[in-house]
Formats: structure tokens, sequence, C-alpha cells
């Protein structure tokens, strides 16, 4: 029997139980549907975390120096939380020095930020913005682009000029239908006067970036971060993965001599690169891929008991048509094979089934929750092949109890 | 060709040989049925019993063949082994010059299908098949494309004038057209035997003879056919008459003595 000739007469007898096929196939059905939605979820954020929030938050070909890492790269134990409380800050000072040591071609900037609320002279209060004192170059490292007005000079940020340039959701909060150029935004009571803002650029885990100001390190916006207690970091854009690594070496060199770290000494400061923050990500990715397999296998493991029960049921029942086959010329390997392509064809119908509901299901998380989610082509394919080896399996014994049926019993049974 | 058919192509040609040999059998492709002293033993529970204790039993080609006898005398058990269903605890088989006593499951299954028609009493046709499907069946087993079986599968419904019911299926037809249906699937292989077990079991006297007709035009155009029935006035249709009594031939005549013993023992 031709598998063309198999496929067909299991899709009749499918037609011919539909609600019976249907109980069937739920088992596997919502294996692969929550299957698909984890993996698309996972792939979503991983989509989103890998090619959004690395460029956005770190920047390409850049790393930033900091205390301890921004990114923490899964349970970081008392004993390690209480040594990066005890290291020394980095201060502007460590930030002048870092610069004075770097390779030719390498950009640099210093930033140090908090959340504050702003105010103008249209909104008194509404949401929080992240407010980054910075020096010029922060800009292009951040490959952060304008939608009007301008960013500020190296004179401005050397002066401490009170400029500011703001995210595209907090000007619309605090300008709402005013053009914000040339306007004042009040910051814990300081005015600064805004000369740009910046491309509508998304949130990332539903941070968003929209909502940020941005003014010269040496303005009096270093009272709102409060800079003097340390900078959060220093960025440092390398032209080039070899220029990084120059900059990484020269950087250290200077940060464990100012530290006066001996030899001996494992550094108390942190470069962390895009790489390095992607590794707790890929850290948590794998558990999710983990919990992503093993919650669907757990549907699969009942859906083919379900289907290996209803195959034997199936055997049963028409024990009489099997003897019918048998005597007309059907051995067992033809016998086997029509009940085990029975079993793969019901499974993949359950398959993709669940693949659709899994699509549904992963648009519905996407339109209600913040979380990203994009269907992944492998859990696709993933999702029918699974759905075949679940059938075939769970239709191996099934199958095997009929092709080894004495036809002349199945003849004679009712 | 598989390396499963050549197996059977293979030993085919070596038994050929061999059969052509057997003391008592004419040495003649004539033969379609030898049968040399098979026996069957069943264990039911510990107890063996001899269904069949050495049946010699040799058809030609062309023959109509009715085999009777009253039941527990082992027509079945010997419609069984000589359709392959089953194999002899003892004892040789040739079918068509092959010896198939000695074959494992996929090969008697072969042999089913190319060898043999069956025609059942309870006609067994697939209920959810349409006659034409039902009469495909062999066809799809024995690797015939789609185009070609479904053509065969036609003719073979035509032969026995159910051209216009191919697109029934068996519930929707009479019982003299089910085995009608019955028996074209049975002869779409072109069988060496047909072999009808019961074959007007469930049908009115008017059906059964209906049905007989069909029989005896199939032997008058040159097809072999094996009849099991426990009604003499089935097996009269027959060119010869096999009597079993407790798993032995207790006689093997021509119609004309059959019916001369048969008037006797009536008078």
């Amino acid at each position: 029997m031709s598998l063309l000739d198999a496929v067909r007469l299991a899709l009749t007898q499918i037609r011919v139980q539909k609600l019976k096929s249907f109980f069937t196939l739920l088992g596997v059905t919502i294996g692969v549907m929550f299957l698909i939605a984890v993996v698309s979820i996972v792939n979503g954020m991983s989509k989103y975390v890998e090619e959004d929030f690395a460029a956005k938050f770190l920047g390409v070909n850049t790393f930033t120096l900091r205390r301890f890492p921004n990114f923490q790269n899964g349970n970081v134990t008392e004993a390690t939380w209480r040594e990066w409380q005890r290291r020394p800050q980095i201060t502007s000072e460590d930030a002048e020095a870092v610069r004075a040591a770097l390779p030719t071609g390498t950009h640099w900037a210093i930033q140090d930020s908090r959340y504050a609320t702003p105010s103008s002279s249209y909104r008194n209060s509404g949401p929080q913005a992240r407010v980054s004192a910075v020096s010029a170059d922060y800009f292009l490292i951040k490959n952060l682009d304008l939608e009007r007005g301008r960013v500020f000079t190296e004179q401005e940020e050397q002066i401490g000029a009170p400029v500011i340039v703001l995210g595209s959701e907090t000007a619309e909060t605090y300008f709402p239908n005013v053009d914000p150029l040339g306007k004042d935004l009040r910051l814990e009571g300081l005015p600064f006067r805004v000369i740009g803002v910046l491309k509508k650029q998304g949130s990332t885990f539903g941070i968003s970036l929209d909502r940020q100001a941005i003014g010269p390190f040496h303005s009096d916006l270093r009272r709102v971060t409060h800079a003097r207690m340390g900078l959060d970091g220093v960025l440092v854009q390398g032209s080039d993965v070899g220029n990084l690594q120059d900059a990484q070496e020269s950087t250290r060199e200077v940060m464990r001599r100012r530290h006066h770290l001996r030899p001996s000494d494992p550094d108390n400061f942190m470069m962390e690169t895009s790489d390095s923050a992607l590794g707790a990500w890929q850290t948590i990715k794998q558990f999710l891929v983990i919990g992503g397999i093993v919650l669907p296998l757990i549907g699969l493991v009942v859906g083919a008991i379900v289907i290996m029960n209803i195959m034997l049921v199936a055997v049963a029942d028409r024990t009489r048509e099997i003897g019918i086959r048998k005597a007309l010329g059907a051995r067992r390997r033809d016998i086997m094979w029509q009940f085990l392509v029975e079993s793969a064809t019901l499974s993949v119908f359950g398959a993709i089934l669940g693949i659709a509901l899994g699509f549904g299901l992963s648009l519905l998380i996407k339109s209600v929750t913040p979380l990203p989610s994009s269907v992944a082509l492998w859990s696709v394919i993933v999702s029918v092949v699974l759905g075949a080896g679940v059938g075939i399996i769970a239709g191996i014994y099934p199958a095997s109890r009929a092709s080894r049926l004495d036809p002349i019993l199945a003849l004679r049974s009712e | 060709m598989s390396p499963v058919e050549q197996d059977v192509a293979m030993s085919t040609t070596a038994e050929r040989k061999v059969v052509t040999g057997v003391p008592g059998v004419a040495p003649s492709s004539d033969w379609v049925i030898v049968t040399r002293g098979i026996t069957r033993d069943y264990d039911m529970g510990g107890e063996v019993v001899h269904a069949l204790r050495g049946v010699e039993l040799a058809v030609r080609r062309n023959e109509y063949v009715a085999i009777m006898g009253p039941s527990g005398s082992g027509k079945s058990t010997l419609m069984n082994l000589i359709g392959c269903l089953d194999t002899p605890s003892a004892g040789e088989y040739w079918l068509n010059g092959v010896l198939v006593s000695r074959m494992a499951d996929d090969e008697l299954a072969r042999v089913r299908n190319r060898e043999i028609g069956f025609v059942f009493q309870t006609f067994n046709l697939l209920p959810r098949a349409s006659a034409l499907h039902n009469v495909e069946l062999p066809l799809v087993y024995a690797g015939v494309s789609s185009a070609e079986r479904k053509e065969r599968a036609r003719e073979a419904l035509t032969r026995v004038q159910l051209g216009d019911r191919m697109d029934h299926r068996p519930n929707e037809l009479s019982g003299g057209q089910r085995q009608r249906v019955a028996i074209a699937r049975a002869l779409v292989n072109r069988p060496a035997i047909l072999l009808a077990d019961e074959p007007t079991g469930n049908l009115d006297s008017t059906t059964s003879e209906e049905i007989m007709r069909v029989f005896e035009e199939l032997a008058s155009s040159g097809q072999t056919v094996i009849m099991v029935t426990h009604e003499p006035d089935i097996a009269q249709h027959a060119r010869r008459v096999v009597v079993l009594r407790d798993g032995r031939i207790s006689s093997d005549e021509t119609r004309e003595t059959f019916l001369a013993s048969l008037n006797s023992a009536r008078a």
C-alpha cells in the first residue's frame, strides 16, 4: 500500500469519526499549542534583546566601565554582592584618566543617570523620565537619532550649558501640542532649555526608551543625578573589535593603577559589553526554552497515551476489517503501515491544529501583554515532526497487535 | 523487483521442479491443488483436536468442486488451508505447483493475494467503502497503480452486472448484489482458484440460484471454482462433489454419481 493510499484511508477514517478524532487529538493539539506559544514568546524576546536591547542600551562595539554589572548573570551570591558594594566608585577623575589612555579611533562618554519627575509650564507632573548627564559623544555612541532640533556641542558640555534633549514621549507629555524647542523643562526646580527631541525608539521589557531627558554632564543636571557620589559608567566605543579590545586593555591598566590593585588582586570594576550582558539573557533563555519544551512534552506524552488507547480500540473495532484485508493479501507490514499512518496522520492533524491555536495564542499574548512574541519557523517544523513522531510511537503497539491478528479469527469476529 | 519478490520467484521455480516428481501426481501444470496427507491439529486447552486426519485432494485447472460435510467434519479447516489462511500441522499442500504448506505469514499473504479469490458467507465487504473500492482492495495489496486499479475493478463489477452500482456502499445493496461485489472482488486479481465458503448461506433461495448461475458461468469460462457448503442442493451445482467426514474424505464423485446416491438416499 502506498503512502498516498494509506494517508487517504486514514483521512477517511478521521472524517468518519470526527468527534472521536477530535478528542484523540486534544493532547497533541494542546501540547503543540503551548510549544508554539512559549517558543514564540522566547523567540520574540530573544529577537528583541539581541537586536534592539543590545544596540539601544549598550551600543555596538561598546563597553561600559562600571562598578559592577548592570545586567546580572544568573544568581548573585550574598558574598559577591557584598564585594560589589565595597568596590570604590567610578569618579569623573577616573573617567578623565581612562580617556587620556584610550587609543585613537575610540569614542568616549561619561554617563550618569537617575529617574526623576520633570515639570514644565504646560504640565506640572507626570511620568518619570530617565535623566542622564552625559558628555557629547554619548549620542554618537548610542546611535541616537534626532526627530528635530540638535544635540549639544562639546563646548556646551564643557561650560555646562543648561540645555536638554528629550525622548519623544517625554516631549509629548510635557509639551502637549506645542513645539518643545526653546521651551524650558524643569528638573528638581532647575530649568533646562529643550534643544532637541529624539526619534521614537519604542520600549524594551516595558521600559520605554522614549521617556528620557539627556543633558550635558558639566551642567546642573549633575545635581539631579548626584554625580558626586560616583558615575554610573563610562562608555567607550571602539571603531572595530580589535580597537575595542585595545581600549579595554588600556582602561583595565588605568583602573587597576588608580585602584592600587596588586597583580594578584582581581579587578574591582566591570567592563560590561553587549556580549557579557547577552550572556545573562542566554542563561535566561535556556531556562525558558527548557520550560517551553518540557511543559508541551507533558501534553504530548498525554496525547500519545490517548492516541495509543484510541488506536487499540480502533484495532479491536476493526478486527473484522483487518481479517478481510489479510484474506485479500495484506501482509503484516501492510496492516502495520495502515495503522501507523493512521495514527501519525491523526497526530499530525492535531499538531497542525495546535500550530494554528499557538499562532493565535501568541498573537493574543502580543496584543494584551507587553511581552513580545514572534512565531519561530523551527518550532512549527518541530511541531509537525513531533506530531508525526508521537503518532508513530503511539501507534506502534496497536499497529503491531493489528498486524499479528490471525486472519481466521479476525474474519470470525463481529 | 524487490528482494522479497525475487526470493519468492526463485523458490517458486525451485519447487516447481520438485512437484513434478511427486509420485502419484501427474507431472503437469494442470494440477491447481495437490494435498498430500495434510492434517491439522488444534490444541484446545491441553486437549488435541484432530480437525483433519490426512486429506489427499487433487484439483485440476477448470474444475468446479464442491466440498461437503456435516459441521465438525473439518470442511472449514480444509477451506482455511486451501485458502492459505492457515498451514497444516503435517503434510504437503501444493498450490499451482508451489509448495505453500511451509510458507511464512507474509508469503502466504502474497499467495492469497495472487492465487485465491475468496467469497464468504457473510460477504465480508468493508462497510464504509464503495463497491468499487471494495473490489479494488486486492489490487491495492498487489501494488497496482490507482488508475489501473479503478479500471480493472470497473471491469470486474461490470462482469457481475453491477456496472451501475459501483459507487454504492454495501448497506445500499441487496444481499445478492453484495455477494456479486464479493465475487467481483475475488476475480479482480485473476486468481488460480475462486474459493467460496457457503456463498449462499445468507441468501434466500431465488438469490441463491442467481449466485449459482454466476458461479456456473465462471466455471464454464474456465475459472477453477471450489465451493464449501453443507447444502446438497447447492453442492449439486458443482461438477465434482467431495464429501468430508471426521477429518477425512469419505467420497469423491462426479455430479452424476453424487446426484444418484443422493436420490437413492432420499428414496
